[in-house]
């Protein structure tokens, strides 16, 4: 765990409860449930979940559009209860709609952005230009934003979300509905903020994107917080690795099994037909060794594979369904 | 002074939008133009009647016109405030420093602009048939169908904030303005009306608000009705306003 205590942001059994009248009944629905949260100063941190578990309600008070219910949140150094404004001035946030005014062009959007957090006309338009350059975005900016593709669109989104310099920058669900390239552009471009010393809070619920971009995770599932850590720490949580030998019959598996657990005690096997699953630690190092085993006595794999532990054995292992299945 | 400025930047950027596309400002003067040509002429064979004194049917006719535009111009602004909300623009002006009040004053404020415009164009329209108005009483009735025109885009916008969807929003709109405009007299006086529908009408805000617009246009000014009608107004406005602001502030919830 990491001592420093100067969190970007912290939060303390934070809840949120929707209270709404249906037909004259009163409706409650606890979508966050006491979510204790630390994010570190200049990390990319990744809230993971499926639609639904309270990701975007989380990131919704800690931007100041929604009030918690109950809860303490310290966010760039201030106490959300008490000091809106400042905590406005020093958070940028993108929300899944984007926020681009469609009717009106990428500059004047980037104008109006920074004019509303009180740059004059001058610095406001210089602004906008300089933005423009750093998104690459001068080949559109001149058109209105209702006439972008998806990619251009997002980055508009991201560059009004970053017109006043925030030191945190929240994306909710910045790539979603993004094709490949747009998305491995977004990629690039949030981890180049970061190199600015930008801190980047974001939801996902794509694994690759917490996977690849993300340098610590917290799984959110039914609005409380599951696991949290390191991409490579939560895998390697689920320890073992998974490895499939294919052999002529079934026969060949069953004694095949049988040499395994002989020498690797910590395996665990299961056979499918002709098929030997194994899930054991350090995969890698126990192939060559199995190898030589079954050479030396005479049984002939067809073929085999290894497989690491993905983030969606972690999903699975953790919240007890897969990040895919749909559910209420 | 910060209110100030972002009351005008919003108010720039509403204007902005309604100039992108302008022909919609002027489609809106076309039901009052066809009332103008189609339905005033029919008012002059009335004029002796009651509440409609011979000579001036023009008179009492353009000035229940003009808060009928008022009325119905402003109440259906709350369909651009839902393309905002749904393209993600209000969270985002949310989370900027910005005065939560000047959001909204920068849309009412454009929609009464539009509407004077409106008003204005209608008046010299209105000229040729006949209208005659001492022009500080045109004047003085200029705030009154401001301040009509700010209450009704204030509900039509709290509606929108709360429903969010146009398909919650239309009709409640069309229930509200159909029986408030029937029930003020605005077509034809309510000296014409029944006892009961007379009483009906007094609780109408709108039918203070015609009864002031009708005095400053014929010149009657001997009553309170002036008086009346604008303290009417701009209570109901106070309102109403304070009301879209709520519903900005809980629009997440």
């Amino acid at each position: 765990m990491n001592k420093n205590t100067d969190f970007i942001i912290e939060t303390t059994d934070l809840k949120k409860t929707f209270v709404s009248k249906i037909k004259g009944k009163i409706n409650k629905v606890e979508a966050v449930k006491g979510v204790h949260l630390t994010v570190n100063r200049g990390e990319i941190f990744g809230f993971l979940g499926p639609n639904g578990a309270g990701k975007s309600t989380t990131q919704k008070m800690l931007s100041t559009l929604l009030t918690p219910t109950s809860g303490t949140v310290k966010i760039v150094g201030y106490d959300l209860a008490k000091n809106q404004a400042e905590i406005r001035k020093n958070i940028g946030y993108v929300s899944q709609a984007g926020g681009s005014d469609w009717a009106a062009t990428g500059y004047q959007n980037l104008v109006l952005q920074a004019r509303l957090y009180g740059l004059d006309e001058v610095t406001a338009k210089n602004n906008a230009k300089d933005l423009i350059k750093h998104f690459q975005m001068d080949s559109f900016a001149d058109r209105p934003a209702g006439t972008y593709s998806g990619g251009q669109r997002r980055r508009l989104d991201v560059a009004l979300g970053m017109t006043h310099q925030p030191k945190l920058l929240l994306l909710d669900e910045p790539t979603t509905g993004l094709d490949p390239q747009s998305r491995a552009y977004m990629w690039e471009e949030i981890k180049k903020l970061k190199e600015k010393g930008v801190t980047i809070f974001l939801t996902t619920h794509y694994m690759e994107e917490a996977d690849k971009l993300c340098d610590t995770i917290a799984i959110i599932d039914n609005g409380t917080i599951i696991t949290k850590g390191t991409p490579i720490e939560l895998k390697n949580s689920i320890g073992a690795d998974t490895i499939v030998v294919g052999f002529a019959n079934t026969e060949s598996a069953g004694k095949a099994e049988k040499l395994l657990l002989e020498k690797f005690g910590s395996a665990q096997t299961k056979i499918e037909v002709n098929i030997l699953t194994v899930q054991i630690k350090n995969g890698e190092k126990v192939i060559p060794e199995l190898l030589r085993l079954l050479d030396t006595n005479n049984l002939n794999a067809q073929s085999i594979t290894l497989s690491k532990p993905s983030l969606d054995d972690v999903f699975l292992k953790y919240t007890g369904h897969s990040l895919r299945e749909d559910k209420e | 002074m910060k209110l100030l400025q972002d009351v005008k930047l919003m108010f720039i950027r509403n204007v902005q939008h309604t100039l992108r596309n302008p022909i919609f400002m002027f489609l809106s003067l076309f039901q009052p133009l066809l009332y103008l040509f189609l339905f005033m002429p029919l008012l002059k064979n009335l004029g002796g009647t009651p509440g409609l004194p011979a000579g001036q049917t023009v008179e009492i006719f353009i000035p229940g016109l003009m808060v009928m535009m008022a009325l119905f111009g402003s109440a259906f602004v709350g369909f651009d405030l839902i393309d905002d909300i749904r393209s993600g623009v209000i969270e985002r002006f949310l989370v900027t420093p910005v005065s939560r009040s000047a959001i909204l004053w920068g849309r009412v404020l454009r929609d009464a602009s539009v509407l004077l415009l409106q008003v204005i164009l209608i008046t010299i329209v209105a000229i040729p048939f006949g209208l005659k108005v001492n022009f500080w009483n045109f004047l003085l009735s200029l705030p009154l169908y401001v301040m009509i025109a700010i209450t009704m885009a204030s509900m039509s916008y709290a509606f929108a904030l709360m429903y969010k969807t146009e398909d919650a929003l239309a009709p409640t709109i069309n229930t509200i303005t159909l029986p408030v405009s029937l029930l003020s007299g605005i077509l034809l006086p309510l000296t014409l009306a029944p006892l009961w529908l007379k009483d009906l009408a007094k609780a109408n805000p709108f039918s203070y608000a015609v009864n002031a617009s009708r005095a400053l246009f014929t010149g009657n000014m001997a009553g309170h009705d002036v008086l009346i009608g604008f303290v009417i107004v701009f209570l109901l406005m106070s309102v109403m306003f304070y009301w879209s602001i709520r519903a900005l502030r809980k629009i997440e919830e």
